[in-house]
């Protein structure tokens, strides 16, 4: 087993300027005093990756993981330290960079697929597997700028595949497309892998580090935290979560959400939602949902003039934009239809558990009328909440699963 | 099943629906694949500048380098009316109107004028298209620099190469134009006009690889290089003389302050080729009448030199470039 890559005490320092100076005026007026403020994105990193492996690079916004590939990948270089690479590296750190919306999609595979390193000979040679890999054949003539964003994106990929790296360098590329254009991203990634080649993929979705990953490094402001299988290295990562200043997306036990979201409708309406508070059921101070934790809206409003057959409603979506679940109490199931004379109300929406896995997710409220159509007050988004699994389970929902053995017949003897 | 074991559970009906499973063995790590011990080669990632890896590593990109200078003569006149003719129809309209400027506006009595001007225009456009697209072509290109790891000289010397492909487009216009005007070049100068040739592209690519790594600290640079290029014109003899210049500085004694400038020496070198022959005699001779042995002896200096500018550059360009990223 050979060693792929080898990072050697690499640290990078950013030069933060408060202010930028570019032009030969502002040089020479702030000559030898332009403020800046020195930023270690990287401090000592250190780290191997076998051939054949695929190690994820897992860390906050902001932790240096990005950074870190892009020193792999020699777009940035460290300011000390130094990195060994074994092998034809292609990164992925964007799809289609630099596409040249002039040219046509056959100018622009040539073009991209020889930036990335490939042989001109080796281009025209799967030329055809690229672009039915990204199932542009129709189009692949047409001028770049006519491109949907997924066509765009769909042919960055298939070029970027295509390339046949020894070292593959993704950089949170694989959410990209359609659901099936992904599953085929994912088939193509496991591909590489059977092929023994090298995968580095940076992102800060502990699912995707569990599928495909082999060893996880956790990056914390720009220190290595752990190297470890996924399932550890995910803990650690939690933990890192929970000690640091955590963005915090939803509100904690006693604090109101009131603040922050935004009040939609007009004073003059007859209803008015005047605030919103989601609580979870964990320990007090945690910042996100464990599968299976309950979760509590609190929606306050002002009725202004008497109201008839009134019903609440909720939507949760999924953070692509996929709808989870949608309700309202006129359906069926709840069945609560309200008059309302004019006052303040409190109506809570309670979810006694999520069986959601890892990600982050919004909930709309509206009040509206329970014969449908029309919609009183609507507060979007009413609450955003992450889901953080503990276990090893990928998917988006939580199903209850046993797996039982049994022998259906013995071999005689 | 728990439930089944005792017989006494309830019967799970069948989805009729579901598909029978089928199991694909996986496919095996095919010959030639990574997995071999085959040794690969290895680069490596640090602040320090290494000049015989980067050389190689430009070497090895020279076929991007033809995908980037195509990119650039496509994209330029896409979109217009004549395309790709403009490529052949701009320098023509160009020596037209200095044509018409220098025979009728400012005369100067030089047999076969346009000639000599077109002689002159031919490395100076080489040299200043080069410097005019190279200084801001790193700015421009900052969503490849950003994103993709290639040698980044390669975006200036591509740009270097695309006015060497113009140079070519311009010389098939001066073919016609000696054709019209019945005028032969002087062939025994055509090694000497090769050599400046040489020489022409690797200043104007020393200096596009310099300036392009400058531009994007000190902005400035893009703007300023117009402005010493419309300047820088009126150097070497292109529109003037040589002998006006020449008789005048060596006067004083000084005429080889007007070789320091290297584009002096090769925009004679290659009037003296093109021009050579129908220069008058009797008349005021716009030429020196240097010997072979003189023009080989200067442009291997002016070549020197420019080497060793253009490993400068490279070295300059190095040591600045693992910043890129970040200034961009």
């Amino acid at each position: 087993m050979q060693t792929a890559i080898d990072v050697q005490t690499v640290s990078k320092r950013f030069r933060l300027y408060k202010e930028k100076y570019t032009s030969l005026k502002e040089r020479v007026l702030h000559a030898g005093r332009v403020p800046f403020e020195d930023f270690w994105a990287l401090k000592d990193v250190e780290f191997e990756v076998q051939t054949g492996e695929t190690v994820g690079i897992l860390g906050r916004n902001g932790s240096g993981k990005s950074t870190l590939l892009k020193c792999v990948a020699g777009i940035l270089q460290p300011t000390s330290g130094q990195i060994v690479v074994r092998g034809h590296v292609a990164a992925m750190l964007e799809l289609g960079a630099g596409f040249q919306p002039e040219l046509s999609g056959r100018d622009n595979v040539f073009l991209n697929a020889s930036l990335l390193g490939l042989p001109r000979r080796e281009i025209e040679r799967r030329f055809d597997d690229i672009v039915a890999f990204a199932e542009l054949e129709e189009f692949i003539d047409n001028q770049v700028r006519f491109y949907s964003s997924g066509m765009y994106v769909r042919l960055g990929f298939a070029v970027a595949v295509n390339v046949e790296p020894d070292v593959l360098l993704i950089d949170e590329v694989l959410a990209v497309g359609d659901e099936r254009f992904q599953q085929k991203c994912m088939e193509r990634v496991h591909q590489f892998q059977r092929e023994g080649r090298t995968i580095v993929v940076v992102s800060h979705s502990a699912d995707v580090m569990r599928q495909i990953c082999d060893r996880v490094v956790v990056i914390e402001d720009g220190k290595v935290v752990t190297v470890a299988p996924p399932g550890e290295a995910i803990r650690a990562f939690r933990d890192c979560l929970l000690a640091g200043e955590v963005p915090v997306a939803l509100p904690p036990e006693e604090q109101d959400a009131a603040g922050t979201t935004e009040v939609i409708g007009q004073p003059e309406r007859r209803v008015v939602i005047t605030d919103a508070a989601a609580r979870h059921s964990g320990p007090p101070g945690r910042s996100f949902l464990v599968p299976g934790d309950s979760l509590r809206l609190e929606i306050r409003f002002q009725v202004n003039e008497p109201l008839m057959n009134v019903a609440f409603g909720c939507e949760v979506f999924a953070a692509n934009g996929g709808l989870i679940f949608n309700c309202d109490s006129a359906m069926a199931e709840i069945h609560q239809i309200h008059d309302l004379e004019p006052g303040l109300f409190r109506v809570e929406f309670d979810f006694d558990q999520l069986p959601l896995l890892d990600g982050a997710y919004t909930v709309n409220a509206r009040i509206q009328d329970a014969g449908g159509g029309v919609v009183h007050a609507r507060l979007e988004p009413a609450a955003t909440f992450e889901i953080v699994n503990p276990g090893q389970a990928t998917g988006a929902v939580a199903l209850p699963l046993r797996i039982e053995l049994s022998a259906v017949s013995a071999v005689a003897g | 099943m728990a439930e089944g074991d005792g017989g006494g559970g309830r019967e799970w009906p069948l989805l009729a629906n579901v598909q029978e499973m089928t199991v694909t063995p996986t496919a095996p790590v095919g010959p030639g694949s990574p997995g071999d011990d085959r040794l690969l080669p290895s680069r490596v990632v640090s602040a320090k500048v290494r000049l015989r890896p980067r050389l190689v590593e430009i070497w090895q990109s020279r076929e991007l380098i033809v995908f980037l200078i195509r990119k650039e003569l496509k994209v330029r006149y896409k979109n217009s009316v004549l395309g790709f003719l403009w490529s052949f129809l701009n320098p023509a309209l160009i020596l037209g109107v200095y044509y018409v400027v220098f025979k009728y506006f400012l005369p100067n009595h030089l047999l076969y004028f346009a000639i000599y001007l077109f002689a002159g225009l031919l490395p100076w456009n080489l040299f200043n298209n080069s410097l005019l697209s190279s200084a801001g072509v790193l700015v421009a290109h900052a969503g490849i620099v950003k994103k993709v790891s290639f040698p980044r000289e390669i975006l200036a010397l591509a740009q270097v190469g695309t006015a060497i492909c113009y140079f070519f487009f311009q010389t098939c216009i001066m073919v016609v134009f000696l054709a019209g005007f019945q005028v032969l070049p002087d062939w025994k100068y055509l090694p000497i006009a090769l050599l400046a040739l040489i020489c022409d592209i690797v200043l104007s690519a020393a200096l596009a690889v310099f300036l392009s790594a400058v531009n994007v600290y000190l902005r400035d640079v893009q703007h300023l290089i117009e402005v010493a290029l419309v300047a820088l014109f009126f150097s070497p003899p292109i529109v003037y003389p040589f002998s006006t210049v020449g008789q005048k500085l060596s006067h004083h004694g000084i005429l080889w302050v007007y070789f320091l400038n290297p584009l002096v020496a090769i925009v004679l070198s290659f009037q003296r080729f093109i021009y050579g022959h129908v220069a008058p005699h009797d008349s005021p001779n716009p030429l020196p009448s240097y010997s072979e042995e003189w023009y080989v002896i200067v442009l291997g200096i002016v070549l020197a030199v420019s080497l060793v500018l253009f490993l400068l550059a490279m070295l300059i360009f190095g040591r600045v470039e693992g910043n890129f990223a970040e200034e961009l």
